[in-house]
């Protein structure tokens, strides 16, 4: 599905990530964990092609092509998802009727059949349930006067309708309180399938309570120093990240 | 509403400039110049009374003494008023009916979907249609008439209701008012006149489309509209013309007059061609005067415009706030792409106690185009407790092109109260690679952002112009990210 060999990236001239190397399966469940600054969050906008954010050397390489010279749009299209740490706020446009275009893209670029305003409709509200979100949330702008929380599942939601392949989650349980953790894990969990896998990214283990990583992968300083199984979290979560940077 | 509006983006075509086409018909084109002959020719091809006529050459001999403003923050070329023909109009315009209509300008009409013929008129619409300098048919005139609505032409109003126009024309705008008015005053051609009686609330929307087609032809169209006590009316012009290479000058003046408890709605979309997007050539001058005066206590008059067309738009749709607890408002999108410029605005002038105004505008500036709001709120010393709100808010999209604000407070009376928002922001990086991550392309993502900025304004608009507004964002949005 994904896989990143030597990846070295840079923003705005300074070298961030250090020759990454991920081979992400079909099915799979892979976390990156690291602490701030480590370059997380890096890994996550150079796999979706955000601007400033240059590969030096090394590729990403998503079903079997290459995509570091792909727009951004063009990966989202190609199945990439990702669920940002901070969603924007997108003033005056009504949320049901950006998560259509959205959707609406997609199927285009899939060559089915676009969804009406009322079809859709239905669809959004099968989904609202599985991440428990009350239907007035489809009627504001974008974000607008979202809580953390709500945000969040509203990510999940975007994730939930578009049918990514690769779903990346970007620091999603910051900021969650502990039923929200628990819906949007649910909402991996059930999502997740042979043909789908997930890149976990996060700086504590908690999320790792209610979701079971295929691999865990420690990263500091821009570089995965250590990867193992799901002990290898609660590993770090006894004895923090200390031990293994020397 | 949201959902139709919505429908609309959905189908939303990506084109240039749809409006270019020229219609080909034969017209009565007056020789290019600008003397007291012209004026004469006017006055008698529309049958004028003499008084208007006199009202005229009063205007037109001021005119020749005043000087064309610059203190307006765009350029163009100059203009020669001798090189623009004050008159044209189609041939054979004595209608009986709209059937007789020449087929040419129906199917221009139908053209720029305004449908005129019976079958197809727009429901709950009536149409004043304005080709060049004559009114070429208005719908739904006899069902207005038996709601005591005069809805016609200008022309036809000073023929058949003099006393009403002598009573109102120049009564809010008077000719000496400023260069390009004064002008207007003296060679103005055709517009609309709606009166609407005491109590009535007019049944349906009017609307008045606008059409240059000649070329070297100015169009200077003045309007009158009368709400008398405790009626209503919502109104709505657009405005089109053919690419040309030459500049064409639109100077237009519209009047409001609402008397007790009285509300007026105008709203505008102007679609004016603006110009060769990379020569800057041609395009039209877009030089307006519009001011409403709410005479009377708790009277109401709003301007909404949205203003994507013309390579120079100047104008102010203004209220004066006489009457005790009437209400001003404007609301305004203004776009501005490739080498368009506009300096646009409003001035409220409050007058009487309890006065409210409200001011919302929302400029876009893409390419190079230059964008400046200039408004003006003014509390009389008469005002007690007036109220006024105002926030303008620009984006920009790229790095070439500009936006300016110039807002003017004058207070004369301590009891008012004023609130002022501006901000001016760059269409977020953040907000663009959100829209892609979710598939949505840069161009589509921007046209989604600019309409939702705009929202405010267009839920101000009756709905199917709504529709166009947002259609007509993305058609000038065109092209405005590399």
């Amino acid at each position: 599905m994904l896989e990143i060999k030597n990846l070295h990236v840079e923003v705005e001239g300074k070298q961030i990530l250090n020759g990454i190397d991920l081979d992400v399966k079909s099915g799979e469940m892979h976390a990156i964990m690291g602490l701030n600054g480590s370059g997380k969050s890096t890994l996550s906008n150079a796999i979706t092609g955000r601007e400033n954010y240059n590969v030096t050397k090394g590729d990403i390489v998503y079903k079997n092509d290459s995509i570091i010279e792909m727009e951004p749009d063009q990966r989202a299209l190609a199945g990439i998802f990702m669920s940002f740490q901070y969603p924007t706020v997108i003033p005056g446009v009504n949320n049901t009727y950006f998560l259509r275009a959205a959707v609406n893209a997609k199927r285009k670029y899939n060559g089915q059949k676009e969804y009406d305003a009322a079809s859709f409709l239905k669809l959004v509200k099968s989904k609202l349930k599985e991440v428990d979100m009350d239907s007035k949330y489809l009627k504001r702008a974008v974000n607008e006067g979202f809580s953390g929380g709500e945000k969040k599942r509203n990510e999940m939601l975007q994730l939930l309708c578009l049918e990514p392949e690769l779903a990346i989650m970007d620091e999603t349980d910051s900021g969650l309180d502990i039923d929200a953790l628990k819906i949007i894990s649910r909402g991996i969990n059930n999502y997740k399938d042979k043909n789908r896998s997930f890149l976990v990214i996060t700086h504590y283990q908690r999320l790792l309570k209610y979701i079971e990583p295929d691999v865990v992968h420690v990263l500091i300083d821009g570089k995965i120093i250590k990867s193992g199984g799901k002990e290898l979290a609660l590993e770090l979560e006894e004895k923090g990240y200390g031990w293994l940077e020397q | 509403m949201n959902q139709n509006k919505n429908a609309v983006i959905d189908q939303r075509v990506k084109e240039d400039y749809k409006y270019g086409f020229v219609t080909d018909i034969e017209s009565d084109t007056l020789a290019p110049g600008i003397s007291e002959k012209t004026i004469h020719f006017i006055s008698e091809k529309k049958k004028e009374p003499s008084w208007l006529l006199a009202w005229r050459l009063k205007a037109y001999r001021k005119w020749l003494k005043m000087k064309e403003p610059d203190w307006q923050n765009v350029k163009y070329a100059k203009i020669d008023y001798q090189d623009i023909s004050y008159f044209s109009a189609p041939k054979k315009n004595e209608l009986k009916s709209l059937d007789e209509l020449d087929p040419e300008l129906l199917s221009t009409y139908n053209k720029l979907g305004i449908p005129l013929d019976e079958q197809k008129m727009m429901n709950g619409i009536a149409v004043d249609a304005v080709f060049d300098s004559v009114s070429v048919a208005t719908t739904f005139r006899e069902e207005l008439k038996s709601h005591g609505v005069i809805f016609c032409s200008f022309s036809e109003a000073a023929v058949d209701y003099p006393e009403i126009v002598k009573k109102y024309l120049g009564s809010v705008i008077p000719h000496t008012d400023n260069y390009f008015a004064c002008l207007n005053s003296a060679v103005f051609t055709d517009g609309s006149f709606v009166f609407i009686p005491k109590g009535v609330k007019c049944p349906m929307e009017l609307s008045t489309y606008f059409r240059i087609n000649e070329a070297k032809t100015g169009q200077f169209e003045r309007t009158l509209i009368i709400a008398e006590e405790g009626s209503s009316v919502s109104y709505l012009e657009g405005c089109t013309a053919p690419m040309r290479d030459e500049n064409q000058l639109h100077a237009a003046v519209v009047e409001l007059v609402a008397l007790d408890n009285a509300t007026i709605k105008y709203s505008t979309v102007q679609n004016w061609y603006p110009g060769n997007p990379e020569t800057g050539e041609g395009g039209i001058y877009n030089f307006v005067t519009k001011r409403g005066l709410c005479s009377g206590k708790n009277s109401r008059i709003s301007w909404t415009q949205v203003e994507t067309g013309s390579a120079v738009t100047w104008k102010y749709p203004s209220c004066i706030l006489k009457g005790d607890n009437s209400v001003g408002e404007f609301y305004s999108v203004a776009l501005t792409n490739n080498r368009q410029q506009a300096d646009t605005g409003t001035k409220m002038i409050h007058i009487g106690k309890n006065t409210k105004s409200t001011i919302i505008s929302k400029g876009i500036s893409a390419g190079k185009g230059q964008q400046t709001y200039r408004g003006e709120v003014k509390i009389m010393k008469s005002a007690d407790n007036a109220r006024n709100f105002s926030q303008c808010d620009s984006i920009l999209i790229g790095d070439r092109c500009g936006a300016h604000t110039f807002p003017y407070i004058d207070v004369r009376n301590q009891s008012a109260t004023m609130e002022h928002e501006a901000s001016t922001s760059k269409i977020g990086e953040d907000q663009l690679f959100y829209c892609n991550q979710r598939g949505i392309n840069t161009e589509d993502a921007v046209s989604m952002i600019v309409n939702g900025f705009c929202k405010e304004v267009f839920n101000e608009l009756p709905m199917e112009f709504a529709m166009e507004a947002t259609k007509l964002m993305e058609v000038s949005l065109e092209g405005s990210v590399g």
